[in-house]
This record gives structure tokens, C-alpha cells and sequence, in this order.
């Protein structure tokens, strides 16, 4: 079968060192993009949270952070361009403990226990001991309403969490911000980044900023689309659909049996592929791959939770 | 796009504000702009965010669902996020408040001087009043700010409870400010160059200011045309007076040799740092000096429009520079021919709104582009791409008074006051523990000990300077003979920052003060990275347990800790707020001014695990 070939621009090579080793990466790239193509497998398995393959850099975790010759701070590789004669460190004391840190004020304010398995795996590597801030504040109820340049003075006894109630005010989807590490990414996605329908936002200010829409209202009293984008690039399970909140708060969550199939969507013409997530005979969740030229992993309402025709099955109870 | 608002609709008052505002702003449909309601004009006035929300919260003193259905259509731009910029001010609510405000400031000045009175006696009264960081009136402290809907904000300094609650409006409360020499002590005295006309000069009169020099170095760089004004700039050696000390020769340089066009220039007058009040003391008694500078700037750099972006804290300077604005307009000393010499200039203000971080220049550049205050990423730099996207010049308020100086004396001759590569002379806040507080103009070079005698001396016992700010670091008693130079300051591992000298006495309580800036700091963050947004909250809660004899483990580990985080904030920070926020700490911690008495019952025992 013969394929098309994409060509994209021709572009110069320039000329880096990762880690004392000299690679040749086109013009363009980030050093997160270097590091995974010309890196080894330590340096390609550099962390990231807020960054994605189909958003543009986000640049607000801070975990990617590489030493770069010359700079007095560490950079991000992911938002930072690679320019002839960079010299980049990736390994030293200075960027491990850089985020090492990052990950153990991530894990001592938010719940992480959903987030992927690479972050558990950097999170265990890294040597992060999120307890040594103190036992977990109690959950708070006014996260949605705090003042910007105001906050009760702690005592530190507790360390201060994002813990707070869920909201559940659909039938789609769940957000549970006890598990939101603030990458943007929802915000982009919903944004300028995909779907242009800019229902939620960042507000408030410093720790006590969080996603919201306009006065907190609910979803369906918002922009919202119910594109479910958000949830397709929310790394640590603080948006998810609200068929696999039930099943994991009924035990009934099983990651170990789930297989995935490609398909593509049947609902009109634009051609999404679509990735089935199938537990126990059943859909569970639909993605699309964030390198389709298609979707670049965006979908819409359709597409992502209209599947319940094709399951056709018996009710259960 | 589709804009999707809620059926909320704004009352008559909340309309006519934000009407008002946006068709000022944007002037009268024309024939080179036909529909301002449509295509690029519908999208390109997201810049004027700013100012709606403050149009709302001046007229009625919140910002209600309706008025923001109202701005979100006007302004095309989404609900959310209209919500998401209005959340990010502290000065504006989102939730119904009342019409009148009092903002006490509870920074580490004033509560020194008494504001923890007035707050008790304003709760007392059932007055609606909000604590708020350092307002920038630390030669007057305590300090209030009087935010009323409907009426002009003004400030009180210095305030008791009886007078707050029997203040009455803004013109009465800004002849406070008529004497000079409370703030600017040197005020009328010969040799002063940034000084040199603050209490001398009518700050509302034009003709004044032209009897007194003004307008002579815009003549002057006129003469001289733009290349060889930057040259002059070069040649004096003058680096950024807001903290960073950047030549600023080399920054405008940059602008007015960039290709791309627009160029913009950007007054930084977000004066916001914790003890500094320079810049409104020289914006309040000399507004035209600030005026004549930008237009010097945007001569020799080629911009056509500066913003100037001033604190929303500072009433009295947003006045006065408004008007000053104005006359110069009427006179032609702005406008599309300045001086009739060829050559357009505008100024806009624009008033922040209760945002320290938007005195960090790529902040500001989002808050004007009405986006949340939230910094960008370095590079590319604002002399690239700055305001939208634009070649863009920003200067703090004291740089651009300095370069009024160098075209009247040379860019050789101002190299040669100061010393070594910190040229000029700086003005200094001094307040705290000291006879006379107010701003003081001296050569770099000056030792600490000199300015501080200048000031008529300590009161009390010296224990400690805080150097620079919150973001600064301290100074014992040791050191006061160092001189006050860019080099000078590093040798002792200090910073000049931007010139704050907050001089704390043997009864100031240092761990308060340090306890006071971790929370400052805590509040201050936009909240985008983790370092920042998580380190300054770990940070405040170290430091409490710390200075009630608490520590988590031992008073070691907790000292361990701070450094991983101050280490975490300095490095992996997106800006100069994070890198800065540990300062303060790990300065007072080298200089073995945390020492605290624990609190034996807390730990159970002090086991010799707990520094005595």
C-alpha cells in the first residue's frame, strides 16, 4: 500500500549537547522534543505534566527543567527552542532535585493516586516524600470563593491541600478537583489550543487559583460543549468521564483487563479515529491518538461519549 | 467563536460605565474604521479588559454576572474568562460588597505603626474593611486606602481609626499630601537631580513645570535625534532602577533597531514592592517630569504609544498624571506632532488593580493585553516580543527621570557621578526605625551608614536593615559600611533592589517580619508554577511552625527544608517572583536572625534538638 508522505518545511539541523554527547536535531524542536529524538532512554524519559504532544507548550509544572549552559536558572525543555551550541544537562544534582521537588509539592497538596504510571514510577525515582510537610489539611469547602492577596494565616501543623468537594453536575462528566495539579491543559484544550469554546478558565490567584467557569456556575450553565477534551488531556484523573467515576467508586474499575480498539467514528464524514477503551466487554472511555492528522486527539460530544448505541447490550440489573 | 453568556443582564449604571469606558478608549467609528462592532476591531479590544473592569467596580463597586455578560460582549471576549481576569485582582470582587471599602495595609511598616488599631476599631464600627500589603506610604504609616464605588478612591496617611472612619472625600484627604517634605525630606535643597523639582515645582501646573526646566531635555534629545540620544543613554552607564539593573542603553537599542513595527514603551509604575515609594513620590510631585521621560523614550525608540501602567493603589498619582496627561495634550507636548517637531507620541494610563506581579514586565504586558497577570516565558524577551507580540521598551519610573538628567549634563558626565559601574544617583525608601522616613536622592556610592544619618539616625536600638524589599535580604548593623553600589551590595551578598531601606530596631520582631513576607508572598503568587504557587505556601508554614517553637523533627530539618524549597523557587521558578521569594528567609537564617525561644510544651521536650 502506498502511503502519502508529509513533507513539512525543510529545516536546518542545529547542533546540541545532551549531556556531553553531541546531537543533531532539525530547527524548531524543543529540547523536550531533542531529548526525545535524539536522547537516550534516561533522557527521553524525562518528566513531564503540563506538557502534551497536540498543545502548544504550557510551561507551568516546571518538572521537565533541564541545566542549560549559561543560564542562571534551570529551563523548561519543553517551551525552550534548541539554538546551536546549546550545552544541556539533564542529570545533574541541581535539575534531579529541582524535580524531585516539584513532584513532592504536587504530591503533598493533591491527590496524585490517579494520576498515570509515570508519574508514580518518576514520583518513586525521584525520591519524593511528600509527608515530611505535614499531615494533609481537611478538605475545604471554599476553594471556589477565596479572595485574591487574602488567606488564613496557618500555623503549620497541617500542610495545605486542594482538597475539595467533587463536582458532579451532568451526565457526562465529573470534575474532582482534589486531583488538579493546575497544568492549563484543560484550559488550553478547551481553548485556543482545540476547541475554541473557552467555558473554563484558571481564577483566583497564587495556591488558591483552580478551573472554573464564570462565577462557578455548573456546566450545563456554561459555555460548555461536552467536546470532552478536557478530560483527554487531564494527566491525573481530576476530569473524567462519569461512567469511569462510578465504576472505580464501585469498585468495578479494571485497568489490568482493559484493551483498546481503533475504529473510526461512524457519526459524519470528517473521519476520527477513535480508540475504544473496552472493560469487560464494555466501552469504557473514547480517545482518539494525539498523532492522528485528523483529530491531533481532539474529538467531539459525538465521537467521545456517544457510543452507547453500539454496546447494545441487555440491561444488566 | 460563539460567545454563550448567561441571560444575567446589567443594570443601567453597570452599562453606561462600561460603555463609557470602551467608547473613550476607542474613539468614534471612522472611514478607515467603519464597524468597530465587527472582525478584526470586534476582536482587537481585549486590551481594554482592564479598564471595563474597573469602569464596573468604580461605578458600583463589584463586578455582578450582568455587568460581566456586558464586558464579555462588548469586549468579545469569553465569560470565563472576563471571570478568570477579574479573580485575579485583589482589589476587584466578584461578590456583592460594599460601596465603601477601607484597605488597611498590614505590611510590615504599618502594622509596626499601629494599623492592627485601626482594623479593630473599623470592625468595631461595622465598617467594611480588607487588610491589604504594603501600600506605598511607609513615610506616613499606618496607611489606608479608601476604595468607594461611585466616588474617587483616595488614601489616608497617616490614619487613625477616628480619622478613617471620619474621612470624608478625595480632595479633602489628598491635602494631606501638600507638604512636600514628608515624603521627599530633601525637598527645595540644592545639588538634588531626580529630586530636583519635587516640592519645588506646581505638580498640576504645565507652565510651572516649563519655568522650572521642563520640556528643555525633550529639546534637547530633539537637537541631538534619536540614535545619539541611546548613544548619550549608553554613555551614562544608567541601568534599570526597578530592581534587575539592566543597561538600559542596551534595551533601547534593541527596540529601536528591531525591525518589526509597532514599537511600544511601557512605563513600569506598578510600584509594589513591600517599603518602596519612590517612584509615587516622584509621580506625585513631579508628573510632568514622567511625561517629558516617556517622551524622550519613545523618540529615541521609536514608538508612536507608551502605556503607563500604574498601581491601582496610588489615587493621588493616577490624578495628577492624568491631568498632566491632558494639559500636555492641549499644549501639543503629545499628540500626533509633539513640539510641533514632526514626530507623534500618545500616553495611555492604565491602572492596575491589586497585583504585585504585575510589576514582573511580562506580567504587566498580559494585564494590558487583558489577560490574567501571569508572567511569560523568557525568552523571547519584550525587546522582541513584547505587547502584542510587538518591539516593546519597558522602564521603571526612576530610570526614565534619570535619563531628563543625562540629556542635560551628557551621557559622560552622568557616568561620572556614583561610583565604579553604578552611575547616577538613586533614590532610596527609607522608613521603619528611623528619625525622618521618607525618599532620599544620593550619589551610588554613599555608605548605608551615611543614609542613614542623613535620615536623622535610628531610633532605638539598630538590630537589622531589610535591604530591597521583601525581595531582599538584610543587613546587620556590621555592615552599614557598605557602600550602597550594585557592587557593593553583592559583595555582601544583599541587593539593592528597588532601594528599599526598611530599617527594623531591637524591638522589631524579626520572625514576625519574616513571617509577614512569606505570607506576602504567599498571596502574591499568580499561582502558575509549582515552585512558586506550592513553595510559597510550604514556606509559610515552615516559618510558622518555626517562630512558635514547633518545628516538624528538629529545628535542623525544618531549616533543611526551607532550603530545599528556597533552592526549588530560585531555580525552577518561571520568574523573578519566585526566584526572589525565598530571599528575604535564607538571608535572615544566614544572619542568624531567626533565632526564636521555643515553646518547650510543643514538642514535648526540648531534647537538645531544638537551638537554644
Amino acid at each position: 500500500m502506498t502511503t502519502p508522505v508529509m513533507l513539512g518545511a525543510i529545516r536546518r539541523l542545529m547542533t546540541i549537547t545532551l549531556d556531553g554527547r553531541e546531537v543533531r536535531v532539525p530547527e524548531g524542536y524543543t529540547i523536550l522534543e531533542a531529548l526525545h529524538a535524539a536522547g537516550d532512554a534516561t533522557q527521553a524519559d524525562t518528566p513531564t505534566l503540563c506538557w502534551a504532544p497536540n498543545l502548544n507548550p504550557v510551561n507551568a509544572c516546571r518538572v521537565c527543567v533541564v541545566e542549560l549552559e549559561g543560564s542562571r536558572v534551570l529551563v523548561p525543555s519543553c517551551a525552550r527552542k534548541v539554538e546551536n551550541g546549546m550545552q544541556v544537562r539533564t542529570n545533574t544534582e541541581r535539575v534531579r532535585h529541582s524535580r524531585r521537588m516539584v513532584l513532592e509539592l504536587l504530591a503533598s497538596s493533591v491527590d496524585l493516586s490517579q494520576a498515570g504510571d509515570d508519574v508514580q514510577r518518576w514520583m518513586a525515582s525521584y525520591g519524593v516524600d511528600p509527608q515530611r510537610y505535614g499531615p494533609p489539611a481537611n478538605v475545604a469547602g471554599d476553594r471556589d470563593r477565596r479572595h485574591a492577596g487574602h488567606h488564613h494565616h496557618p500555623d503549620g501543623s497541617t500542610a495545605e491541600t486542594v482538597a475539595q468537594p467533587i463536582k458532579i453536575d451532568n451526565e457526562l462528566y465529573v470534575r474532582d478537583y482534589s486531583r488538579c495539579i493546575m497544568c492549563y491543559k484543560c484550559v488550553k484544550a478547551c481553548g485556543t489550543d482545540a476547541q475554541f469554546t473557552f467555558a473554563i478558565t484558571a481564577a483566583g490567584r497564587g495556591f488558591d487559583t483552580r478551573i472554573a467557569t464564570e462565577y462557578n456556575v455548573e456546566l450545563p450553565d456554561s459555555a460548555c460543549v461536552y467536546c470532552g477534551n478536557c478530560i483527554g488531556v487531564c494527566p491525573t484523573g481530576a476530569l473524567k468521564s462519569v461512567r469511569e467515576h462510578e465504576l472505580r467508586e464501585s469498585g468495578q474499575w479494571d485497568p489490568a483487563a482493559e484493551t483498546i480498539t481503533t475504529t473510526i467514528c461512524s457519526f459524519c464524514g470528517v473521519g476520527c479515529n477513535l480508540e475504544l477503551h473496552v472493560q469487560h466487554a464494555q466501552i469504557v472511555n473514547v480517545t482518539s491518538p494525539s498523532d492522528h492528522s485528523v483529530t491531533h486527539g481532539h474529538l467531539c460530544i459525538k465521537g467521545r461519549f456517544g457510543f452507547q448505541h453500539v454496546q447494545n447490550l441487555p440491561d444488566q440489573a | 467563536m460563539d460567545l454563550r453568556l448567561s441571560s444575567a443582564e446589567p443594570t443601567a449604571a453597570e452599562r453606561n460605565a462600561v460603555d463609557n469606558a470602551v467608547s473613550r478608549m476607542l474613539g468614534a467609528p471612522s472611514d478607515s474604521q467603519p464597524f468597530l462592532d465587527a472582525g478584526h476591531n470586534a476582536r482587537g479590544r481585549r486590551h481594554l479588559l482592564l479598564p471595563a473592569l474597573h469602569a464596573v467596580s468604580d461605578a458600583v463597586g463589584w463586578i455582578s454576572p450582568g455587568a460581566l455578560n456586558h464586558i464579555a460582549r462588548r469586549l468579545s471576549v469569553p465569560a470565563a474568562e472576563v471571570y478568570g481576569v477579574a479573580t485575579f485582582y485583589a482589589l476587584f470582587s466578584t461578590e456583592p460588597r460594599a460601596p465603601r471599602v477601607v484597605h488597611v495595609c498590614d505590611d510590615i511598616v504599618c502594622s509596626a505603626a499601629g494599623s492592627e488599631a485601626i482594623a479593630t476599631a473599623l470592625a468595631a464600627e461595622d465598617v467594611c474593611w480588607l487588610s491589604s500589603p504594603c501600600l506605598g506610604l511607609c513615610e506616613r504609616a499606618p496607611a489606608v486606602l479608601h476604595q468607594r464605588a461611585g466616588e474617587p478612591d483616595f488614601s489616608q496617611a497617616p490614619a487613625s481609626a477616628a480619622a478613617v472612619l471620619a474621612a470624608t472625600d478625595a480632595s479633602r484627604a489628598d491635602q494631606v499630601f501638600a507638604d512636600p517634605r514628608v515624603s521627599a525630606p530633601q525637598a527645595g535643597q540644592a545639588g538634588l537631580r531626580l529630586l530636583r523639582r519635587v516640592g519645588v515645582v506646581d505638580p498640576t501646573s504645565l507652565d510651572d513645570y516649563r519655568a522650572h526646566g521642563g520640556y528643555s531635555a525633550l529639546r534637547r534629545a530633539i537637537q541631538l535625534g534619536p540614535s545619539r540620544v541611546i548613544e548619550e543613554v549608553r554613555d551614562s552607564g544608567l541601568t534599570g532602577r526597578g530592581g534587575a539593573a539592566f543597561p538600559t542603553g542596551v534595551k533601547w537599542d534593541g527596540v529601536a533597531t528591531a525591525p518589526q513595527r509597532p514599537h511600544y514603551l511601557i512605563c513600569n509604575a506598578d510600584e509594589s514592592e513591600p517599603g518602596t515609594f519612590k517612584d509615587r513620590v516622584l509621580m506625585e510631585l513631579d508628573p510632568f517630569g514622567l511625561i517629558e521621560a516617556m517622551t524622550i523614550a519613545g523618540y529615541a525608540t521609536g514608538c508612536e504609544l507608551g502605556y503607563l501602567y500604574i498601581r491601582g493603589e496610588y489615587p493621588l498619582a493616577t490624578r495628577r498624571l492624568q491631568a498632566a496627561i491632558e494639559a500636555a495634550y492641549r499644549r501639543g507636548y503629545l499628540g500626533p506632532d509633539v513640539m510641533g517637531e514632526g514626530f507623534a507620541f500618545d500616553i495611555e494610563l492604565r491602572r492596575g488593580a491589586g497585583a504585585y506581579i504585575c510589576g514582573e514586565e511580562t506580567a504587566l504586558l498580559n494585564s494590558i493585553e487583558g489577560y490574567r497577570g501571569e508572567p511569560r516565558n523568557k525568552p523571547p524577551f519584550p525587546s522582541v516580543s513584547g505587547l502584542f507580540g510587538k518591539p516593546t521598551v519597558i522602564n521603571n519610573v526612576e530610570t526614565l527621570y534619570n535619563v531628563l538628567e543625562i540629556l542635560q549634563i551628557g551621557g559622560p558626565g552622568f557616568a561620572e557621578i556614583g561610583a565604579g559601574r553604578s552611575t547616577g544617583t538613586k533614590l532610596f525608601c527609607v522608613s521603619g526605625a528611623i528619625a525622618v522616613p521618607g525618599v532620599y536622592e544620593v550619589a551610588f556610592g554613599a555608605t548605608l551608614r551615611e543614609l542613614l544619618e542623613l535620615a536623622g539616625g535610628v531610633t532605638g536600638q539598630l538590630r537589622a536593615v531589610l535591604l530591597g524589599g521583601a525581595a531582599g535580604g538584610f543587613v546587620l548593623p556590621s555592615q552599614l559600611d557598605t557602600p550602597l553600589t550594585l557592587e557593593g551590595t553583592r559583595d555582601i551578598g544583599a541587593t539593592l533592589g528597588s532601594g528599599v531601606v526598611l530599617v527594623l530596631d531591637t524591638a522589631a520582631d524579626i520572625p514576625a517580619v519574616l513571617r509577614r513576607i512569606a505570607a506576602f508572598f504567599r498571596d502574591e503568587s499568580c499561582g502558575q508554577c509549582v515552585p512558586c504557587r506550592v513553595g510559597t505556601v510550604r514556606q509559610e508554614e515552615a516559618l510558622a511552625r518555626l517562630t512558635r517553637g514547633a518545628p516538624r523533627g528538629s529545628w535542623e530539618t525544618e531549616l533543611a527544608l526551607l532550603s530545599d524549597l528556597a533552592r526549588v523557587m530560585q531555580d525552577a521558578s518561571i520568574c523573578g517572583l519566585g526566584h526572589t521569594a525565598p530571599a528575604a528567609v535564607q538571608s535572615a537564617i544566614a544572619l542568624g536572625l531567626l533565632a526564636v525561644t521555643p515553646d518547650p510544651s510543643r514538642n514535648g521536650s526540648t531534647s537538645g534538638k531544638v537551638r537554644p
